[in-house]
């Protein structure tokens, strides 16, 4: 973790450089194919315009960190993520396109959208990401390379933990552990604390 | 590849198609361009909606019969009192907080060659590109003894939403303990493929609740319809499909289906075969692109044919048809689609505006139905143009529908993305 956040500092302004690289060869970049952001416009009918989503059970995906994006859709491709829909979809684009579909996201500003919450459970939540979760999922579970969870719609937050815990999901490394120890202080509230933690958000 | 290798590669392939789309307003160019839209329904909306994100300084006026809009997508909940009508309408003030100018007139002619709109209350409008989204109208004369006056009174076809939802939801409360609904189902192509069999559902729901003794016939002018394996499924789950007590029958048009004629003093009708006689009859005629598409000359046959690049009409330049009215399989009649071809459109014309040639479209497509209770299915499917053929094809290995004998869970997810779904393509269209 710590050292993966130096680096990417270090490493912003390669990033800038490379940037301005393509930019210059840009009429050779863009030949073919539909553009990112028209791909990303196909997205709202069941995410919300620029994937901010007005539907508590489908996730916001505006503001995704793009590797996250791109790792979700090329595991719902491979039939590796329980889905009802998106490994269909998924399987409608290639490496590159899920790339520029992920850039596209990642630059729009996420909208959230007050939700109904259990003050009790969010506070007992909170304690718990504290001690469990923030490590990886930093400042809250703020958008970053651990996703989306502050202010993510909560039945979608549900049916995620439901798929990890019954193992239809894989677990990313060390998350079992920390989700196992939470359940083993907190019992069966654990789950919904957390959830209704990062529901309090705004 | 390392994390941090791939993120930039990310990073740099992202802002190449970014930068590749971002154009300069077509202001710069000259004289705000003007827009109008015909029909605010989800392909008008949706296509004025994104010509104002793409570009702020195209003027968009989006004219409309009506003050609201009532989606269909949902009614059949409205049958089983899971819903009501007034849930599914939607006022245009999230349009005009976009700056479009939304006006209540219904568009009586367009004249492709002075580039302008004329409505029925005496008003015309120039434009420089003109957007034609004005969903279906029916075909009367297919069935002997139906007409609108019936329709509107009698026996409702409830393929529009609005009064004939109501009133065929009141006939079906009314209905005695042991009733029978007949559903009249159309053939291809007609708007949402799956509805005729989603509307069964859902009034088989609401008699499992309330009239258990009530069956529901389809008569069906087609031997096989959409998501029909699944559908099939939960009937079998829900309602004893294919026992004895079959709340459901489904007569292919092979098996008798077909319908000739109504009378509707007896609410029978008349098959090839034999005659059906209900206590409820929803009639779902076949049908056509909506009148103006007619009146404009932009029809080949029922539908309007178009360039499967941009939606701009192959008979009119200028005009792009979007949705219901246009001709554009293999995608369907739905709400999904016409919301993805408006925003190929939208592109379109505002690359067209700043004089450069359009980007390869992309469409989706996602029709959840609900089938009842912790039963929902989809089919969903992503699409390219094939330019040789002017064609939109699926993409090979994507989409098709929910897989069979899924677990409940999963079954029960569906029915929530149904209606999350409504609310995200609610708000993509017109907030
Ligand atoms: C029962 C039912 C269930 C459905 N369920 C789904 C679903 O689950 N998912 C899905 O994707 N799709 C669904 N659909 C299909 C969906 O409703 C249509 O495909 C969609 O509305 C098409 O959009 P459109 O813009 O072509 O037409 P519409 O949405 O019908 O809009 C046309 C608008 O144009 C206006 N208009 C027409 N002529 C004029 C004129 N001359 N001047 C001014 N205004 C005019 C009309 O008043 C109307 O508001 C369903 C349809 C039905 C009937």
């Amino acid at each position: 973790m710590e050292n993966m956040k130096r680096d990417k500092t270090v490493h912003t302004g390669v990033c800038h450089l490379l940037l301005a690289t393509l930019a210059l060869a840009l009429p050779v970049a863009v030949a073919a194919g539909p553009s990112g952001q028209a791909m990303s416009f196909t997205c709202a009918g069941c995410h919300g315009t620029d994937g901010s989503s007005v539907g508590p059970s489908m996730p916001a995906i505006a503001g995704m960190d793009p590797e996250v994006f791109v790792d979700a859709m090329q595991a719902y491709r491979q039939d590796e993520r329980n889905a009802s829909i998106m490994n269909r979809i998924a399987k409608g684009y290639t490496d590159e396109q899920l790339k520029e579909m992920a850039w596209f996201f990642a630059s729009q500003r996420l909208r959230l959208f007050p939700q109904t919450y259990d003050a009790a459970l969010a506070e007992q939540g909170a304690r718990l990401h504290e001690e469990y979760c923030e490590k990886c999922h930093e400042k809250g579970g703020r958008p970053g390379d651990a996703g989306t969870l502050a202010g993510q719609w909560m039945p979608y937050l549900h049916y995620s933990m439901e798929d990890f815990l019954s193992g239809k999901r894989k677990w990313p490394r060390k998350m079992k552990r920390k989700v196992d120890a939470a359940i083993e202080k907190a019992g069966d509230t654990a789950i919904p604390a957390l959830v209704n933690y990062y529901g309090s958000h705004r | 590849m390392t994390n941090l290798n791939r993120r930039t590669f990310i990073r740099a392939a992202g802002a190449a198609a970014a930068l590749g789309t971002l154009g300069f307003p077509s202001l710069v160019l000259g004289a705000s361009r003007r827009v109008v839209v015909v029909g605010g329904g989800v392909g008008g909306c949706t296509a004025a909606k994104y010509l104002r994100k793409l570009d702020s300084s195209i003027a968009v006026t989006l004219i409309e019969s009506k003050p609201a809009y009532t989606s269909c997508f949902m009614s059949n909940e409205v049958l089983s009192g899971e819903r009501t009508l007034q849930s599914l309408t939607f006022g245009y003030d999230g349009l005009r907080r976009y700056g479009i100018d939304v006006l209540q007139d219904t568009v009586v002619g367009i004249d492709p060659e002075k580039r302008q709109v004329q409505t029925a209350g005496g008003r015309a409008f120039d434009y420089d590109a003109c957007v034609v989204s004005p969903g279906i109208g029916f075909k009367w004369d297919a069935i002997e003894g139906y007409d609108e006056e019936v329709a509107n009174e009698l026996i409702p076809h409830a393929w529009n939403a609005g009064p004939q939802t109501e009133l065929l939801r009141s006939q079906i409360e009314a209905m005695p303990e042991g009733g029978h609904v007949i559903i009249v189902a159309p053939a291809d192509p007609f708007k949402c493929p799956p509805g005729p069999y989603e509307r069964a559902s859902q009034i088989a729901h609401y008699c499992k609740h309330h009239k258990p003794k009530a069956k529901i016939t389809i008569l069906d002018a087609k031997d096989a319809f959409s998501k029909q394996g699944l559908y099939i499924e939960g009937w079998t789950k829900l309602y004893g499909y294919g026992t004895d007590n079959s709340m459901i029958q489904w007569v292919s048009a092979a098996g008798g289906g077909a319908v000739e004629a109504l009378d509707p003093s007896t609410r029978t009708l008349t098959g090839l075969v034999e005659d059906f006689q209900g206590d409820v009859i929803n009639i779902i005629p076949p049908q056509k692109a909506g009148a103006i598409a007619f009146a404009a000359d932009l029809v080949d046959g029922d539908w309007c044919p178009v360039d499967k690049r941009t939606f701009e009409s192959s008979r009119h330049k200028g005009i792009y048809v979007l949705g219901d009215a246009s001709s554009a399989a293999t995608m369907p009649k739905s709400a999904y689609a016409a919301n993805s071809q408006a925003k190929v459109a939208a592109a379109a014309i505002v690359a067209g505006f700043q004089g450069k040639a359009s980007d390869d479209p992309t469409f989706v497509n996602t029709c959840y139905s609900v089938v009842g209770e912790d039963f929902g299915i989809s089919v969903a499917a992503v699409y390219r143009l094939n330019a040789e053929t002017n064609t939109i094809e699926s993409i090979p290995g994507s989409g098709g529908v929910s897989p069979a004998n899924a677990s409940p869970e999963i079954r029960k997810r569906e029915v929530s993305y149904a209606h999350s779904w409504f609310k995200n393509v609610i708000n993509d269209m017109m907030e």
